[in-house]
């Protein structure tokens, strides 16, 4: 193993940012960018908005792919993510321009149903205190559902994959209840939880705890008999044999259980939000589309994948840590 | 010879085949290792020579007789019995030298022992490669690996399973050499099986040729050639011969040797 010296030749691989490494996509980039905001700021309007944030929000995309590449001349990972995006950027200013023009601009698409980005990103500016603490209410809802499913199934999988007493008792009632999607409990989660916190939390730990013990079983039943031979014929007891073999032999598993759960959640999440909860993304979706400010619901959805998207990060930066072993060895 | 450090008396290690018949992996098998003897186990698959080494080592259990370890019967595996498997089943979560601390670790001497890694992974030149995930070491190195991680809880014989036939013919070799420096330092009892004849002759002291169905002790044969050992020299080509007629194998090709 060489330490990394800075005098090293930086090694690329063509095969991750493999468009091409063209300052001219990235400069059309931004100028699609100042297209678009030119369209929007010269042709005229069919309905009545307020076009201020979303001009605002150009602005920012300009300056910030600015910034960006300023900065990036340091480090040379950004830049080569940068000029390998820069396709894709261009490609959504002139989307954006284009969303615009059939809404704002030109009314083809109609109110309340389609409105434009002009309209998402005016309610997202007026209401961002409702929209944030939604997107708080949820994520926390989320993490904590999440958790104490995760750590209930990864014990009851333990249980369930190392001892045979438990394996008969209990994998029936996993495998014929997790079948059930977690959904299907909220009229009983209601009734029985004081509130709709507690009924939340409770449904996405029905969601996850399945997915999560049923693959951490997986995982301790499929270590290799050569593992717990070595490790015994090396003085392991059997408390050794469980931690220190067969639950970091299941660690991948676990993790594939947890990113399974995690999409099953995030459906259980909205579900249970809009029917029971007075708080969360879910619950604002709901009741701005009880209202019909169809603008809110858009921009409730694009909180949404934003604020769902960073949670997926953060498992996935766990994850790496944990199996930072399995570098290399997969793909 | 010194004193026996294995004593193995009247042993079956019977299996049945898928039809129900019983099958002798081992048949009446006695024979004595001594303290410090470096003994090879040859002979055809089937003869049980695994077997043998899995008894000695706990793994598995005899049908009838007994194995002793200096007047102790055999049961769990333990430490003193160190194993080397033809795979060397490093752990891929853990780095070269979290698999080389397993055994002080799983026996809670690890405080005391901690400076002993170091040295035995200097004693197989992997320095350098002590944060080295087992995949990014080649085959040979992750035997060596293994071979130090089972040294370093001091075992007072080492049981090596076939640990070269995974390996190419120069790696075998080096290793070889590597086993008869562990052997001489540490004078470790060494136990190996093998079902390569020149590599028995080049390293034993003793050559138990097992026959199979039922698996048999043949014959014990000592080799008393000095330390180096040539190939081509007479002695080592008249044993060589023996050996091959012994194992009925003179006229016909070896078994070819898979690795996985």
């Amino acid at each position: 193993m060489k330490k990394k010296t800075k005098k090293d030749i930086p090694y690329f691989d063509n095969n991750i940012h493999w468009k091409p490494q063209s300052k001219i996509w990235f400069l059309s980039a931004v100028l699609a960018f100042v297209a678009a905001l030119a369209f929007d700021y010269f042709m005229p309007f069919k309905q009545t908005v307020n076009p201020a944030p979303y001009r605002i929000f150009l602005l920012i995309m300009i300056v910030s792919l600015a910034v960006l590449y300023a900065v990036s001349s340091k480090f040379i990972t950004l830049r080569r993510k940068l000029l390998h995006n820069a396709q894709f950027i261009f490609v959504a200013a002139l989307a954006l321009a284009l969303w615009d023009f059939l809404t704002a601009k030109s009314g083809i698409f109609p109110l309340p149903f389609f409105p434009g980005p002009l309209q998402i990103t005016d309610v997202m500016v007026k209401d961002y205190k409702m929209l944030l603490i939604s997107a708080l209410f949820s994520t926390r809802l989320f993490f904590v559902g999440l958790i104490v499913g995760s750590v209930s199934g990864i014990l009851t999988g333990i249980l369930i994959g190392w001892f045979r007493q438990w394996d008969y008792w209990l994998s029936p009632v996993i495998k014929v209840s997790g079948v059930i999607p977690a959904v299907a409990w909220i009229p009983i989660a209601i009734a029985v939880f004081p509130n709709s916190f507690s009924s939340g939390v409770f449904l996405i730990f029905i969601a996850s705890w399945f997915m999560v013990s049923f693959m951490t079983a997986g995982g301790i039943s499929a270590t290799p008999k050569s593992y717990f031979e070595v490790a015994r014929t090396l003085g392991a007891s059997e408390k050794y044999l469980l931690f220190h073999i067969a639950v970091p032999n299941a660690v991948p598993n676990i993790f594939m259980g947890i990113l399974t759960a995690t999409s099953l959640c995030f459906a259980t999440l909205v579900v249970s939000e809009m029917i029971g909860a007075k708080a969360g993304l879910g619950w604002y979706i709901n009741w701005a589309k009880g209202w019909s400010v169809y603008s809110k619901v858009y921009a409730a959805i694009i909180i949404m994948a934003v604020s769902f998207s960073i949670i997926l990060a953060v498992i996935g930066v766990v994850k790496n840590y944990l199996l930072r072993w399995q570098k290399g060895i997969l793909k | 010879m010194s004193e026996p450090i294995i004593t193995i008396k009247d042993v079956n290690s019977i299996y049945r085949d898928s039809f129900g018949h019983k099958i002798y992996a081992l048949r009446n098998v006695n024979i004595e290792l001594y303290d410090g003897e470096f003994i090879s186990f040859i002979g055809p698959s089937g003869c049980g020579k695994t077997t043998l080494l899995r008894l000695i080592a706990g793994l598995d259990k005899p049908q009838s007789g007994t194995l002793s370890i200096q007047g102790n019967v055999i049961g769990k595996p333990d430490h003193e019995r160190g194993y080397i498997f033809q795979q060397p089943t490093l752990f891929p979560w853990k780095t070269v030298e979290d698999n080389v601390a397993i055994g002080l670790k799983a026996r809670g001497v690890y405080k005391e022992n901690k400076n002993k890694i170091g040295e035995y992974i200097n004693m197989i030149g992997l320095n350098g490669f002590e944060k080295a995930y087992p995949h990014e070491i080649s085959g040979g190195m992750a035997q060596r690996v293994a071979i130090i991680r089972a040294l370093i809880n001091e075992p007072k014989i080492l049981l090596l399973d076939e640990p070269l036939a995974a390996l190419d013919a120069f790696k075998r070799i080096e290793m070889q050499s590597l086993l008869i420096k562990i052997w001489k330092t540490m004078k470790t009892t060494m136990a190996f099986v093998t079902h390569d004849v020149d590599e028995a002759i080049a390293l034993s002291q003793r050559i138990v040729i097992m026959t199979s169905r039922p698996g048999k002790i043949r014959k014990i044969i000592d080799v008393k050639l000095g330390g180096r050992r040539d190939r081509n020299n007479d002695e080592f080509i008249a044993l060589r011969k023996i050996i091959l007629e012994e194992l009925q194998l003179a006229s016909i090709l070896p078994e070819p040797e898979y690795s996985i």
